[in-house]
């Protein structure tokens, strides 16, 4: 075939687009596909096809998308954190001459990549899981606002997985960090497919999580049950208003950078060039514009589990409910006027570089202030060590540290000599891992009864804990001590020995983390094997105090057969302490949305268009952009759209529940 | 939870105990009083974020289920004094740190001129400070001593207590110039000038590198900096002045092309305009600078006809950008100068355009504004300059 036709079926697509000089890499595809492989027959064989698709890809349950949006951050994750041993692995051997294992073209990819997944495809999903699955429960409503949207933005998100995966076996990754700053993600010093495949993958998921942000924000203020205003939501669902809000006005600002980037790639634009009055300098303002309010749409979410957790575990109300609410609200407002403290160094004069530090400090007073609430939640209270407990305590402690070191990366000039240090990576880990990641598993080990009617195994949630927090500190307290000797981020190669052994320390710390993530796996699995001896028919295993413990565990589709009326801020423990009584006849039919396949099919082609652009395959692009239109389109004239659950269906599930908890007692 | 602590403490324990600890203990004054904010406010915040964890470990402890002589009050849930105490503490030492940061911010702002040697002394005015150049490339520091008339790369010297005024730029993406036993970092931006303002008071050689990811040869991207007392730099610029060489633009050009691991090199005469020519990308012979371009543009601009000159202004030069979509750049490739008026000397293929209408390019037509089928249809939606 004549290179021309080559060149108009596969763009820059070739056979040396495929890694197969990096062992590395062979090795790991080999892999995946044999796992890939080995899951697809297993599902073939037990012919689980047909029910994935019928009850779980093509669901609107909030609860089953909940699941699903968890089941991606933790597949994401395992991938994010073998980029992070790799890292590790490598600063710790490239000593006296060494060049590690990994070369630059290498090197560069697997730090950028850590960064992207950990952040949109571990963190986002994990956070939107959770709010996914809690929120409606939680307010007492069947479903959210848009079902089908909800399904369409989870299948985006993943559609930017994909291609942020697909680059590792067709093609490159992004060699810039994380952020991709110009000029260095610009066509001219990135002239490879790397960028586009972060552009692209950001932009498919970025869909979504926007997507999603509306959905929520509808969800919540207006599907509320009777009776629960705003100042008696419970705080997760304050914390997931305030994060919705954020994602909302932020990730247009990401949408739109990204786009301003690909015009300077794909039509020679000059937003970002050094020639032509572009200037480097806007980019690093505006995706920090979205990037500084994105920390706080991770760690809200987190702030309303340990909320809701340690009020449950101490048996008590939430000290300071009103006060709580404003400094989540406070924080939302003051998260977009702090993003400058990310650049300092960039020049900025004095006023403006204080102005914006002393913004950011302001900011520790209402987390500050949150802080305290949870330790006088506690104070008078019954404590229950139970799992979810166990992360809130070890957040308590570690997120005060983190909190400390920002507050001082926040004052200019303290930043000039820690900025882009090993310090300040260390800052940021402490207060991702120490807030996000064990508010995530503090909310996994909460609502996993919950949504799946047995308890998670504690021996094994126990080590993972343990695990987890003494590899944290073990990986990430060397840091600090590295970023106080000058030792600058994203370094390959070292030349002072003397530095080798907080390497080799932090490795140890990566590496018993990694116990803990297997730890986990194995929590997953024991749990489910022991399902029977951990199984909960109360549907309220913690004595909680919320609505979403009122119904059954796992909920039934509908959630709640008669809407619930609020009467105080812990709705389920004001109706347990009045005696409430379930109604046991009365039920009609409920109407609820049907399932539908638009969503995957949209974002599949969604992907498929990326992957084209990614690689000027023009035609695919083309095709599917059209195909996506026609789907569209198509589905607004789709009208089984919604159906009601016959009376009959409700008396059954519900009297088999009654009688469940007649055998509890 | 007291055994976490204990490990957290553990490695700064060690720490203290010896290693290079650059950023607490450095030896240039800027880089002191930098460290003295660090540590002042680290102090300031000790003050709430001890009590809160000593709290956090006590309350866990005291108020656990299995001590039932604990008080239990399940529905206390506010108090004004406490909810008082617990934003206003915060606030006062957020107060205090706002204080510090203003003035720190200001008396520290790299942009500022040194007013002290070191806490005893201040500055002698009658002694002019050292200026240097600095330029980040791919991957290696340029540094260019206008006063002394020198170059080096990768290797930087400096008189012990006398003011050093660095001047920063880089030739084609972003770096930060960062020596932390000297003064805190700033960036390096091509086309554009960063300033730091320092004064070494120890003499020895301290580390200076990148901190800001530049690509692949970033890890290579350090150098050596000497303190050095006067004699000592004078020996060193007589030794930069033997070694001979000179670095005019095309040695430049050369020079900047990317390259990983230099080894240090010195030049002994300079092209004394060369600093200005990077910071305005015109080493190039045929770019216009960017002063030029400024001056040109605080007149009004070029109007229409500045769109088709665009190859003075093509900048990222040794990888040419190219895009897949997107029109192809058009030029001027040949102008009448007044050596050679009416391109008598020109390519004898151009014609230069003769009637009296402002010049518009050899050969080229004035751009239409039909969006979308325009060439220049993205630089068509800038205001008419000169309507």
């Amino acid at each position: 075939m004549s290179p021309d036709l080559l060149k108009l079926i596969f763009g820059r697509l070739s056979i040396d687009s495929l890694p197969l000089h990096e062992p590395i890499l062979v090795g790991t595809f080999a892999m995946v596909a044999l796992g890939g492989i080995t899951l697809l027959a297993g599902l073939t064989y037990f012919r689980l096809w047909g029910y994935l698709w019928r009850e779980w890809f093509t669901s609107v349950d909030h609860k089953r998308i909940g699941i699903m949006y968890m089941i991606l951050g933790i597949v994401m994750l395992l991938r994010g954190f073998a980029d992070a041993l790799m890292m590790r692995a490598q600063q710790a051997l490239a000593f006296g001459g060494s060049e590690g294992f990994l070369p630059a073209h290498h090197y560069d990819q697997v730090f950028t990549a850590h960064g992207v997944i950990m952040i949109f495809f571990v963190a986002m999903p994990l956070v939107t899981g959770l709010m996914n699955f809690v929120v409606p429960l939680q307010i007492g409503a069947r479903d959210v606002s848009f079902p089908f949207l909800n399904n369409f933005s989870f299948w985006m998100t993943v559609g930017g997985a994909v291609l942020v995966m697909a680059s590792l076996f067709i093609g490159e990754f992004a060699r810039t960090g994380w952020l991709a700053y110009p000029p260095l993600s610009n066509i001219g010093y990135s002239p490879d497919v790397g960028v586009d495949y972060y552009i692209w993958g950001l932009q498919v998921a970025g869909v979504g999580t926007t997507l999603s942000g509306i959905n929520l924000i509808c969800t919540i203020v207006k599907l509320r049950c009777p009776g629960m205003t705003m100042m008696k939501m419970p705080v997760f669902t304050w914390t997931s208003l305030c994060t919705n809000v954020l994602i909302v006005a932020s990730f247009p600002v990401l949408t739109v950078v990204l786009a301003l980037l690909t015009l300077d790639r794909y039509v020679g634009t000059n937003f970002f060039t050094n020639d032509f009055g572009g200037s480097p300098m806007m980019y690093v303002n505006l995706i920090w514009i979205w990037g500084h309010p994105e920390v706080y749409i991770l760690v809200l979410p987190a702030f309303g589990i340990f909320s809701e957790v340690t009020s449950t575990f101490s048996g008590k109300r939430l000290f300071g409910y009103t006060s709580m609410v404003y400094a989540t609200v406070v924080i939302t407002i003051l998260s977009y006027l702090v993003w400058l403290h990310h650049f300092f160094t960039m020049g900025s004069g004095a006023s403006v570089n204080s102005f914006f530090g002393i913004t950011t400090m302001i900011i520790s007073i209402p987390t500050g202030a949150k802080m305290f609430n949870w330790l006088f939640t506690m104070y008078r209270g019954r404590i229950r060590f139970e799992l979810p407990m166990l992360w809130t305590i070890a957040f308590m402690l570690t997120f005060v540290l983190g909190g400390m070191t920002g507050v001082l990366l926040a004052v200019p000039p303290a930043d000039f000599v820690l900025h882009n240090s090993l310090f300040l990576i260390a800052h940021f880990h402490n207060v991702i891992i120490g807030g996000v990641v064990f508010g995530a598993f503090a909310g996994i080990n909460y609502w996993f009864p919950k949504a799946f009617g047995f308890k998670l195994d504690p021996f094994w949630g126990k080590l993972s804990f343990w695990f987890w927090v003494t590899g944290f500190y073990l990986a990430f307290m060397p840091l600090y001590v590295l970023g106080l000797m000058g030792v600058t981020r994203r370094l390959r190669v070292f030349d002072d020995p003397s530095l080798q052994i907080w390497f080799i320390i932090a490795g140890i710390g990566a590496f018993l983390v990694f116990l803990g993530i297997l730890s986990m796996l194995m929590q997953f699995a024991v749990s489910f094997l022991k399902r029977e001896q951990l199984k909960d028919v109360t549907g309220d295993p913690w004595d909680a105090r919320t609505l979403e413990w009122a119904t059954s565990s796992p909920p039934p589709a509908y959630n709640f057969a008669f809407t619930p009326v609020v009467h105080d801020n812990d709705a389920w423990w004001d109706m347990k302490r009045r005696g409430y009584r379930r109604p046991l006849t009365g039920f009609k039919p409920i109407h609820m949305p049907s399932n539908t396949g638009t969503g995957i099919i949209l974002a599949g082609f969604a992907t498929a268009m990326g992957f084209g652009l990614i690689w000027y395959i023009w035609w695919l692009a083309a095709a599917s952009f059209i195909a996506m239109l026609a789907v569209g389109i198509g589905h607004t004239f789709n009208y089984h759209r919604d159906f009601d659950i016959p009376a009959d269906d409700v008396v059954r599930a519900e009297d088999a529940r009654t009688q469940l908890l007649a055998g509890a007692k | 939870m007291s055994r976490l602590k204990i490990l957290a403490l553990l490695p700064l324990a060690v720490a203290l105990s010896g290693c290079n600890y650059v950023v607490l203990a450095p030896a240039g004054d800027i880089a002191a009083q930098q460290r003295d904010l660090v540590i002042i406010s680290t102090i300031l915040m000790l003050l709430i974020v001890v009590p809160v964890m000593a709290l956090t470990v006590l309350f866990a402890w005291r108020y656990r289920q299995s001590n039932t002589s604990a008080r239990y009050e399940p529905e206390w849930d506010h108090s004004t004094s406490l909810e008082l105490v617990i934003w206003s503490a915060p606030l006062l030492i957020i107060v205090c740190l706002g204080a510090l940061t203003w003035m720190g911010t200001h008396l520290l702002d790299p942009y500022r001129n040194i007013g002290r040697i070191n806490a005893e002394r201040a500055v002698d005015q009658s002694r002019a400070p050292l200026e240097v150049d600095v330029v980040a490339l791919d991957w290696k520091w340029l540094f260019i001593y206008p006063d002394y008339g020198i170059a080096t790369v990768n290797e930087l010297a400096a008189p012990v207590d006398r003011p050093i005024n660095f001047h920063i730029t880089a030739s084609s993406v972003m770096n930060s110039f960062y020596i932390p036993a000297l003064a805190g970092q700033i960036y390096a931006m091509p086309g554009m000038e960063t300033s730091l303002h320092a004064v070494i008071n120890h003499a020895g050689t301290y580390k200076g590198f990148s901190a800001n990811y530049s690509g692949a040869g970033f890890s290579g991207m350090h150098f050596n900096f000497q303190g050095l007392d006067d004699k000592g730099f004078d020996a060193w610029i007589a030794s930069a002045k033997s070694a001979g060489g000179s670095l005019g633009r095309t040695e430049y050009l050369k020079l900047e092309k990317p390259s990983q691991n230099e080894p240090v090199r010195r030049w002994g005469t300079i092209d004394s305009d060369l600093y200005r020519l990077i910071l305005n990308m015109c080493v190039e012979t045929g770019k216009m600078c960017q002063s030029e371009m400024m001056a040109i543009d605080a007149k009004g601009g070029l109007g229409h006809e500045g769109l088709n000159n665009t190859l003075p202004l093509a900048y990222d030069k040794y990888a040419r950008r190219g895009t897949a979509l997107g029109p192809e750049p058009t030029f001027v490739a040949g102008t009448c100068t007044p050596d050679a008026p009416q391109g008598a000397a020109t390519t004898a293929a151009i014609k230069a355009p003769i009637d009296t209408a402002p010049l518009i390019g050899a050969g080229l037509k004035r751009p239409t504004f039909t969006p979308l089928k325009s060439s220049s249809f993205f630089l068509g939606q800038r205001p008419k300059s000169d309507s």
